[in-house]
């Protein structure tokens, strides 16, 4: 009985540390829509523009790209790092700005809240970006 | 009221329909020429034809005494980086299209019998027949090689004097020289080194080969990025339009509200003479202030002039983020006599003024007295982007880049989005 109620303890503990590490995000989608949503507005809109679209030859657009909607940790890193001009390619086309690094101006909740907003909006649909998934990946590009 | 919304509804999508339904010319080597597309607003007495189109990413353009058109492409197409375009049946299209020069650009330009053309690092000129449009490919020299090309700002654009010079613009490759490029709340650096090999205007002789940064002569200074450029050859002076610096509003709400940062900072126009400071990155001018002021980055409040006082004057001012990135000094004698000597400017369009309603996206018209504009300027060509007004989307159809005067006096405009060209003329 010990042993079970043991192996119990180790398992809700575990969970929690699991849920800790992919936990959705505080307040669920929405809340989290709202939060980047404006986390948009302020850094990135400038660029990537209201719709998303960005500017030919500039800034590429968000909608729908694989970037956006694929591997998250490429994603998240590309927000943390930022990007020289003249890496990412769509249709044969290269955009001539720098993709500014925000690792000293976004918080980790913040570039969740901004990638999630992103991968939900523009025509976009894709999974919540977890707070725990960008402090890893902080951790780990140190 | 239901009846008049359906009735409404269909003019709608009969217009649409309508609108859509270019007729399509095929030209003899390359696509299609649509024919009557993209008619442009014009003062009254002007008209204005599209004379190719879809040739892709069109930077400037020039014009032989033969009337033959060479545009600078910053994309090949079908391999190939200039195109030419030759009117073989006289009816106003170019309806012989060919290209050569494997590299991308934006520059070029035709003097005293060779046609120079520039990628983003080097300078290439070729000798040309002006009075059959030749071009001999096999004569192809490198004059100007290694200019700095990191991506950010990396036209080169070219015009020469009558003194056997060339001049080109490096610009820098930042938006205003932060320690992190873009980045809210990193200092700008003091001074820049960004300014030893990029950030103004170059000069090369017209006729050596191969000259670098040690050969050529840093004329003017202090330019963050110019791509429209021309030398007036009724004063003899150089002029070139600055694009000013982006984000003032993203990295200094408390200094400017979302309007006052679309609107800032001016874009300039500067007459050069050797030597100019026109101010990037320590300076800006503030289209409220009406004056030079230091840059936020370096410590500016809106009010401090300092450093700033004894800059380089731009001799007019245009609203923030319009991007001029075609100047001509008109010399031609077909338009009405306001023209002459008047420069045209071709605005690319704004991206940075967003969320309010991008701007920009025409050519304007200022007159000039003796190099010094002597009126305000207006709007001459209009209609390119076709966005809604107050539509903020950066995505024009068409943005003017590159401006051109032809043998008989016309104007010819080049879209750098779809790569169509027109040419604008007058008759009473
Ligand atoms: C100064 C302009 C600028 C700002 C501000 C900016 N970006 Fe970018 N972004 C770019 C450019 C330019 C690229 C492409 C860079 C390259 O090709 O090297 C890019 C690339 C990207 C990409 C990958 C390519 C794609 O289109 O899918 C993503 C994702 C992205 N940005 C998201 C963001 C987010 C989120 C923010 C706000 C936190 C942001 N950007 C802020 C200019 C900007």
């Amino acid at each position: 009985m010990k042993k079970v109620m043991l192996a119990i303890l180790v398992l809700v503990i575990a969970s929690a540390f699991v849920s800790q590490q992919t936990k959705p995000q505080p307040g669920g989608l929405k809340a989290a829509m709202t939060r980047g949503k404006t986390v948009y507005e302020t850094v990135c809109l400038a660029c990537h523009q209201v719709d998303g679209l960005g500017v030919q030859n500039m800034n590429p657009p968000l909608a729908k790209t694989k970037w956006v909607l694929g591997d998250k940790k490429a994603l998240i890193k590309i927000v943390l790092k930022g990007l020289q001009g003249g890496e990412i390619e769509i249709d044969g086309d290269k955009f001539h700005n720098p993709m500014p690094p925000q690792e000293s101006t976004l918080s980790d909740q913040e570039i969740a809240d901004v990638l999630t907003y992103i991968r939900n909006s523009f025509g976009n649909k894709a999974s919540l970006v977890a707070v725990g998934e960008v402090k890893a990946m902080r951790a780990k590009l140190k | 009221m239901k009846k008049v919304l359906i009735l409404a509804c269909s003019v709608v999508f009969a217009a649409a329909a309508f609108g859509s339904d270019t007729t399509r010319v095929k030209s003899s080597s390359t696509g299609t020429v649509k024919r009557d597309e993209a008619p442009l607003t014009l003062p009254t007495g002007f008209k204005s034809v599209v004379i190719a189109a879809d040739l892709g990413r069109a930077r400037h353009l020039t014009i032989a005494a033969n009337g033959d058109v060479f545009v600078k492409l910053a994309k090949l197409k079908d391999g190939k980086g200039i195109i030419h375009l030759h009117d073989k049946n006289g009816d106003g299209k170019a309806d012989e299209v060919t290209g050569f020069g494997n590299y991308v650009g934006t520059g070029i330009t035709i003097k005293n019998g060779y046609l120079y053309a520039s990628s983003d690092e080097d300078i290439f000129r070729y000798k040309i027949d002006e009075k059959t449009g030749k071009v001999d490919e096999g004569s192809e020299q490198k004059i100007v090689t290694g200019l700095w090309n990191k991506n950010q700002h990396e036209s080169k654009s070219i015009v020469l004097d009558n003194n056997g010079n060339i001049y080109t613009n490096i610009g820098a490759p930042s938006n205003c020289c932060q320690v992190q490029d873009r980045v809210k709340g990193s200092p700008g650096q003091d001074p820049c080194p960004i300014l030893e090999k990029a950030g103004g205007i170059w000069q090369f002789k017209a006729d050596k080969l191969n000259q670098s940064y040690p050969e050529g002569v840093r004329y003017a200074t202090g330019l963050r990025n110019v791509v429209g450029l021309d030398w007036n050859t009724e004063v003899n002076n150089l002029y070139v339009m600055q694009h000013g610096r982006d984000q003032l509003f993203q990295f200094f709400p408390e200094l400017f509200n979302q309007k006052e940062g679309a609107e800032n900072p001016a874009e300039e126009m500067f007459r050069l003479t050797k030597g100019a400071d026109c101010g990037w990155p320590y300076c800006y001018y503030d289209n409220d202030k009406h004056e030079k002021l230091v840059t936020p980055e370096y410590g500016g409040d809106r009010k401090k002039a300092d450093r700033c006082a004894d800059k380089t004057k731009s001799v007019a001012q245009f609203p923030g983020h319009l991007a001029p990135n075609g100047l001509l000094f008109y010399t031609g004698s077909q338009f009405p006599e306001k023209y002459k000597n008047g420069a045209f400017i071709a605005f690319h369009g704004s991206w940075n003024r967003a969320p309010e309603p991008q701007a920009g996206f025409f050519v304007v018209f200022m007159p000039f007295k003796d190099g010094m504009p002597s009126g305000k300027w207006e709007v001459f060509a209009d209609g390119f982007s076709q966005l809604p007004k107050d539509v903020t989307s950066g995505r024009a159809k068409y943005r003017p880049c590159g401006l051109a005067q032809g043998p008989d006096g016309s104007l010819y405009v080049s879209d750098d989005n779809n790569g169509t060209i027109w040419k604008v003329s007058y008759s009473k």
